[in-house]
C-alpha cells in the first residue's frame, strides 16, 4: 500500500551555499531497503521539480538506515543572498517527507 | 577503569541559550566546555563590527558569560574552547582577562589565542602568487569580486588549540577554527593522539560534529517522536564522554530534560551533511558511513568505529563579500478569500514595481500558511483554499539600493488602496538590508600559519 515517507522515516535538512541537504532516515531497519530502492535521486528531483534549479545527488548510509540528498540550487542563492523563509534550507527535509512510496502490508 | 574525558558544549551558534554554559558546567562533572559561535557569514558581521571599532569584531556575548562562570571554571579546574574570537581573537581575550582580573582570579588562569587565520590583509598578495581562491561552487576565481570583499579567514584546525592546550591555557579563544576542531583538540591533548592516527582523528571529528549544534543532538529541534521528548524547557545540552580508543558516548547530566537516542543522534549526524564518505576538515577526512551508534542507557548513545582517512593539502577559506541590497515587506489578509486577497495584492504589487521601471535581479513571493515552505507540494495537498488568514510576503533583490529603496514604500499603499481586509503592518516600513554574500575556496595549507599565544591572566 501507498504511505508518506512520514510514516517510515524521519528527516533532519541543513545548508551549504546554495544546496540544501536532506538526511532521510528509516525508522525501523526494516524499511531502510525501501528508501534505497525507491526513493531515488530521480525520483526526489522530480518530487521538487520546480523548486530546485540544480542536479540531485544521492548517497547512502547503510550504517545509519539514511540517505543523504544533496539538493544543489534549491536556496535561491542560499544564505544571505537567499529571499526565502527557508534560506538556510531547516526544513526542505519535511517537504520530502511527503513523498508516497509503495510498502508491503 | 580508564580515564574518560568530558567535553560539554555549552553554545551551538552565536546567539545560542545563555543557560546552558552555567548549566554545563554546575550540573555535573565535565572536563572541557565548548563554545562554537561561528557559522558562515558571522565573520563579515564581525569585520564590519572590527571597521568601526578596532576593539571589536567578536562574539561579544561571549564576555559576560565568562565573568557569569569564571570562578567555577577555576574552582573545578574546566578549560574552555571557543571559537568567540571572531575577527579579533585578541582582543576577546584581552576582555576576558579584564573579566577575570575584577573576579580576583590573576594568577589563576592562563588564556591561549589562536590566530593567523585572518588573509584578508594578505589577499592581494596570495592572489598575485597564483592563489586563484576560486569559488567552490560557481568556479568563478576571487578577481571577478576582489573589490567588494570584506573578510577572508582560513579554516583553522586542531592542532592550534592543542598547542594551546599544551602550553598550559585553560581558556582558548580562536577565530576561524572548525566547529569540529574545538572538540577534537582536547581529546588530541588529553590522550596524547597522533596526527597520523587518522582513525581517533576523524573519532574526534565526529564527536565534534554532534556536539557542534548544542541542543539539536539531546531532543532539540528533532523531529523523530517529537511531542514525547520530556522538558525541552530544562533540556541538558549533549557531552562527549570520551576514551581514549577513540570511543564515546554522547549523554548529558542528569536531572535535564530533552532526550538522547540513536535516531536524536543520527539526525543530528545528518545535519548539513555532504558526501558522508568524505567529510573534510584540516585534521583528516572523516568516512561518516563507518559509524556505529548504539542506545548503552537512559539518554546514552554509544558511537564506534569511526575510521578516517589522511588530511588534505588544503585549507577551506570563508570569504564574504559585498552583492548587494534586499527588502523583504509583509502584509497579513484575512478570511473570506484570504488566499485569493493575498495573490491580488501580489498582481497589484508587481504591475506596480514594472510600471515604476525597477531593476531587480529577483522578486520573490511567498503566501505564508499556505506555501513558503513547502511551495507548490503543499499547495497541491491544501484541502481547502478556505484559509483563515495569509501573509503576503514579498521580498526584492539587486545591485543597488534606490530600487531596493522604493519597493518598501510600495507595501504600505496597498493597506488602502488594494484588496480588502488586510492588517498586520504595525511594524512600519522595511529597511533596505546589505547583502554580505559567502565564497567558500580551497588554499594549500602551507600558506596559512597558525599563531599560538597563551598569557597568564
Amino acid at each position: 500500500m501507498k504511505k508518506q515517507l512520514l510514516a517510515i522515516a524521519h528527516a533532519r535538512s541543513g545548508d551549504k551555499g546554495d544546496t540544501a541537504n536532506v538526511g532521510l532516515i528509516a525508522k525501523h531497519p526494516k524499511y531502510y531497503p525501501l528508501l534505497v530502492k525507491q526513493v531515488t535521486a530521480a525520483r526526489v528531483a522530480r518530487h521538487f521539480k520546480g523548486m530546485i534549479t540544480g542536479k540531485v545527488e544521492r548517497f547512502e548510509l547503510p550504517n545509519l538506515r539514511a540517505l543523504n540528498f544533496l539538493l544543489h540550487g534549491a536556496l535561491d542563492g542560499g544564505g544571505t543572498i537567499s529571499l526565502k523563509t527557508d534560506a538556510q534550507g531547516k526544513v526542505f527535509s519535511t517537504a520530502l517527507l511527503r513523498m508516497e512510496i509503495e510498502v508491503p502490508r | 577503569m580508564t580515564r574518560t574525558i568530558r567535553i560539554a558544549a555549552g553554545q551551538g551558534f552565536w546567539g545560542d541559550w545563555l543557560e546552558a554554559p552555567y548549566r554545563q558546567v554546575t550540573g555535573g562533572p565535565v572536563d572541557y566546555l565548548m563554545m562554537d559561535y561561528l557559522a558562515e557569514v558571522t565573520m563579515s558581521i564581525m569585520q564590519k563590527q572590527r571597521s568601526r571599532d578596532a576593539s571589536l569584531g567578536y562574539a561579544k556575548d561571549f564576555i559576560p558569560l565568562m565573568q557569569r562562570i569564571l570562578p567555577i571554571l577555576v574552582e573545578r579546574k574546566i578549560k574552555v574552547t571557543a571559537n568567540a574570537g571572531g575577527v579579533n581573537p585578541r582582543a576577546c581575550a584581552a576582555a576576558v582577562a579584564d573579566a577575570a582580573r575584577e573576579l580576583g582570579l590573576q594568577g589563576k588562569l592562563k588564556i591561549g589565542v589562536v590566530s593567523g587565520d585572518d588573509l584578508l590583509g594578505r589577499l592581494d598578495g596570495l592572489l598575485a602568487r597564483g592563489h586563484t581562491l576560486d569559488n567552490l561552487d560557481t568556479g568563478r576565481p576571487l578577481r571577478d569580486v576582489r573589490d567588494r570583499v570584506l573578510s577572508a579567514n582560513a579554516y583553522l584546525g586542531a592542532w592550534p588549540i592543542v598547542d594551546a592546550l599544551r602550553q598550559g591555557a585553560d581558556i582558548v579563544i580562536t577565530g576561524r577554527v572548525t566547529d569540529t576542531g574545538l572538540t577534537l583538540a582536547p581529546l588530541i591533548h588529553a590522550f596524547n593522539w597522533k596526527a597520523s592516527d587518522w582513525d581517533l582523528m576523524a573519532a574526534g571529528t565526529v564527536a565534534g560534529h554532534i556536539i557542534e549544534c548544542g541542543a539539536q543532538a539531546s531532543g532539540g529541534n528533532c523531529l523523530v517522536d517529537w511531542q514525547r521528548i520530556p522538558d525541552l524547557a530544562n533540556v541538558g545540552y549533549p557531552i562527549v564522554d570520551a576514551h581514549a580508543d577513540g570511543s564515546f558516548d554522547i549523554v548529558k547530566h542528569p536531572r535535564t530534560g530533552g532526550r538522547i537516542n540513536v535516531a536524536g543522534v543520527t539526525e543530528q549526524l545528518v545535519y548539513e551533511m555532504g558526501n558522508p564518505r568524505e567529510y573534510i576538515t584540516p585534521d583528516c577526512v572523516a568516512d561518516f558511513t563507518t559509524i556505529q551508534l548504539k542506545q548503552a542507557g537512559k539518554d546514552r548513545v554509544k558511537v564506534s568505529g569511526v575510521r578516517g582517512k589522511p588530511a588534505t593539502d588544503k585549507l577551506k577559506v570563508s570569504i564574504a563579500y559585498f552583492y548587494g541590497y534586499k527588502a523583504v515587506g509583509t502584509l497579513v489578509y484575512a478570511w473570506p478569500d484570504a488566499l485569493a486577497k493575498a495573490q491580488a495584492a501580489d498582481r497589484i504589487l508587481r504591475q506596480r514595481l514594472k510600471d515604476l521601471k525597477l531593476d531587480f535581479d529577483a522578486i520573490h513571493t511567498e503566501f505564508v500558511g499556505v506555501d513558503a515552505t513547502h511551495g507548490r507540494l503543499a499547495r497541491q495537498s491544501m484541502k481547502s483554499a478556505d484559509v483563515p488568514e495569509v501573509q503576503l510576503r514579498v521580498g526584492v533583490r539587486a545591485r543597488t539600493e534606490a530600487p531596493v529603496d522604493r519597493f518598501t514604500r510600495e507595501i504600505a499603499p496597498l493597506i488602502l488602496n488594494g484588496p480588502p481586509s488586510v492588517t498586520g503592518f504595525a511594524g512600519g516600513r522595511p529597511k533596505p538590508e546589505e547583502i554580505v554574500a559567502y565564497w567558500p575556496a580551497l588554499i594549500d595549507k602551507q600558506v596559512v600559519k597558525p599563531i599560538v599565544e597563551v598569557v597568564e591572566v
